[in-house]
């Protein structure tokens, strides 16, 4: 039971990473019908960032310039690629994106090299235990984190005149072109807050108990798509009971691997897609999207 | 319907230019001339080439039958996948399983049925074309994007059997994979030996010819497919489902062709994929490779079969003739400093798929086809429909390519 117990708040915690990732993901989508498949590179930024950074500015001045790069990172690829294409189809702008994390990618692995930087959370690897149940501090003050700010996220989205300015343009551009809501300035703030909620994600990934930042991290940020798609990737709601049920998935399958070894070893990884394939099979347009209605 | 609209100004120039039919102009023999010259350029090729080139013609070409068949399916049905990737590793451990033998090195031992390659090959391309049509339920019922993503988890949960089923696949390290022979003619050693014209022809110019051959059989019965009724079909369901099923067009079934027939091409391409490098490891099936095939057809011209093939030399070849040049090139450096031969080809694709959808939707076809409308209509006065923004890069290329079908049925 205590192992259960364990796994279940440490499975929370990745969770709430996951859901930053895939809050992201998910508003980039709203505000401009991007997938943006760049999404795990932007979040590889921000974790290289802070990490070179680290010994010159310390933790703190590392974190605000991972997340302040990567924001800007997103931005600039709103405003010369994404902006310029508004109105192609869907699929020509996510794959415009994987472009986009090829270059990104590419470019981030030949710096880190086989190494693991490290990243010095004042943390470091420590762990608290309450019984036999322990969390390390990271994944604990991530869950705070990621509580606060998704929070505050929902709170704007609601009653924030960008939150409804969204909404707005999320239900219908054109009309909400109409009353002045400016399309270009909504999707490029989703872009901007997309990239800070990333790299937020990716200073709490590469901490206790992953080892730092290689480039190992860019497949672990992968997960956060079927979170975000099994969520429905229109539905904010979604993407944060999207990342909690991948995360909380993909950290019991891999405590419990032990009684699962016929399905092979480092079965967790794959958990999150399996999930995914299975929500999927019976609604196709995830736990919460819309479902699309074709009109004749 | 732009076929409606074009069709005017396509049937007035030949009737206004001569009375009567002018018969054949000195343009029409140019196509079939060009592709005569071209097939014997690359049947000859062997004699003249080293056997660096020949190696990487053959991988090449297993590229373009692989990007061909992920053509189909993204390009023509407007299906995107990202599992092209898993369905090459079906393909390939398929055949490594059914004519490798058992062994092994190290403490992983491995099985294998020993049969006829030519079996193997055959029966790998069907079992992969079963896992496509075993997945087309589930891509069935998803649309676009959904679909995207979902068929990425396919490649993830590949990775995880190819590095677990040590038996078929070798594990993590992976394991040899058995040459290729047909009666007794071996792909994979000089026997039996024979040279052409004072030219020994070992395994490589061997291979050359199986590529060759293998690739333009692609070519032909993708081509075949898609100017009959069921590649209407086919790109009518992508223009509007509710379109194409009101015409008598059963959806889900002509989906589930789409995935079947694009994953043979996948699995066949896994084989030369897995013949030309002679081992399999699990690493060679990432994600990566499923957005490489992507590149290929995005840079080739979405829907365009000849695109797909030209976008395949691209992707493929460029990586491969860096690394051959890496002393002479600017900027691609072998050891001392500069980019690794992969990743200048990475950096350069990655740029070219951004450029491409940016500005030439249709692709390297789009530019071709451009050229060619410009010499058939000199004076300026072309009639080509602006493109309009919301129709997808494929239809553009459509909206191309109809009536340079209609103007030679001769």
């Amino acid at each position: 039971m205590t192992q259960f117990l364990s796994l279940l708040v440490n499975g929370i915690s990745l969770g709430t990473i996951y859901a930053l990732i895939a809050l992201g993901f998910v508003i980039i989508f709203k505000a401009s019908e991007v997938v943006n498949f760049a999404h795990g590179s932007l979040l590889l930024l921000g974790a290289y960032t802070i990490a070179v950074t680290a010994d010159d500015l310390g933790f703190v001045g590392a974190a605000l310039l991972g997340i302040v790069v990567t924001a800007v990172a997103a931005l600039i690829i709103e405003r010369l690629i994404i902006n310029q294409l508004r109105g192609a189809p869907v699929i020509s702008l996510a794959i415009v994106t994987i472009g986009v994390d090829i270059i990104i990618l590419t470019d981030l692995i030949r710096r880190i090299g086989s190494d693991i930087l490290n990243v010095p959370h004042p943390w470091a690897g420590d762990f608290i235990r309450a019984g036999g149940v322990g969390i390390s501090v990271n994944r604990g003050v991530a869950m705070l984190v990621a509580a606060v700010l998704i929070g505050l996220f929902f709170l704007a989205f609601k009653y924030s005149s960008w939150g409804v300015a969204m909404r707005a343009s999320a239900e219908d551009g054109e009309t909400a072109a109409l009353m002045g809501i400016r399309q270009g300035q909504v999707s490029a703030l989703a872009w901007v807050v997309a990239g800070a909620l990333a790299a937020v994600a990716a200073l709490f990934l590469v901490g206790s108990p992953t080892p730092g930042v290689s480039p190992a991290v860019y497949t672990v940020a992968l997960a956060a798509f079927p979170a975000a798609i099994l969520g429905g990737l229109d539905s904010t709601g979604g993407a944060l009971v999207g990342g909690l049920l991948i995360g909380v998935a993909e950290t019991m399958a891999a405590g419990y691997q032990d009684e699962m070894l016929f399905l092979g070893r480092g079965f967790g990884s794959v958990v999150p897609y399996i999930v995914m394939l299975l929500v999927l099979l019976v609604r196709p347009s995830g736990l919460f999207g819309t479902k699309e209605l074709t009109r004749v | 319907m732009s076929e409606q609209t074009l069709a005017p100004g396509a049937t007035r120039e030949p009737a206004g230019s001569a009375a009567g039919r002018p018969g054949r102009t000195w343009q029409s023999f140019v196509k079939p001339v060009l592709i005569g010259v071209v097939l014997l350029f690359l049947l000859v090729f062997p004699l003249y080439f080293d056997a660096f080139w020949l190696r990487t013609g053959f991988a090449v070409a297993g590229a373009i039958v692989g990007a061909i068949g992920l053509n189909l399916l993204v390009g023509n049905t407007g299906q995107l996948s990202l599992a092209h990737g898993f369905f090459l590793a079906v393909g390939a451990v398929s055949y490594t399983y059914l004519s490798g033998t058992e062994g092994g090195f190290g403490d992983t031992t491995v099985s294998g049925l020993g049969w006829p390659p030519i079996v193997g090959m055959v029966l790998a391309v069907l079992i992969t074309g079963l896992a496509g049509l075993i997945f087309s339920p589930i891509a069935g019922r998803l649309r676009g994007i959904y679909l995207g993503v979902a068929s990425l988890g396919l490649v993830f949960i590949g990775q995880h059997v190819l590095n677990s089923w040590t038996s078929v696949t070798g594990g993590f390290n992976g394991r040899s994979v058995p040459d290729f022979t047909l009666f007794g003619f071996s792909f994979g050693s000089a026997d039996p030996e024979f040279s052409v014209l004072g030219v020994p022809y070992r395994e490589a110019e061997r291979l050359w010819y199986l590529g060759l051959v293998l690739a333009l059989g692609a070519f032909v019965v993708a081509r075949n497919i898609l100017r009959s009724r069921p590649g209407r079909a086919l790109e009518t369901l992508r223009d509007s489902e509710v379109a194409a099923s009101v015409m008598g067009v059963n959806v889900q079934a002509y989906k589930a062709r789409a995935f079947l027939v694009s994953s043979m091409y996948a699995g066949l391409s896994g084989v030369m994929y897995a013949l030309s490098i002679g081992s399999i490891a699990p690493e060679s099936f990432g994600l990566f490779v499923s957005i490489q095939y992507l590149a290929m057809i995005v840079l080739g011209g979405l829907g365009s079969v000849g695109g797909a093939a030209l976008g395949a030399i691209f992707v493929a070849g460029l990586p491969l003739v860096f690394q051959r040049y890496a002393d002479i090139l600017p900027l691609v450096g072998g050891a001392g400093g500069g980019l690794a031969a992969g990743e200048a080809a990475r950096y350069l694709y990655g740029l070219a798929i951004i450029l491409v959808i940016m500005f030439e939707p249709a692709g390297l076809a789009g530019f071709a086809q451009r050229f060619r409308r410009r010499r058939h209509r000199p004076g300026g006065k072309t009639t080509r429909p602006p493109l309009d923004r919301s129709s997808t890069s494929g239809q553009s290329t459509n909206v191309s390519e109809r009536p340079a079908q209609g103007s030679d049925p001769a």
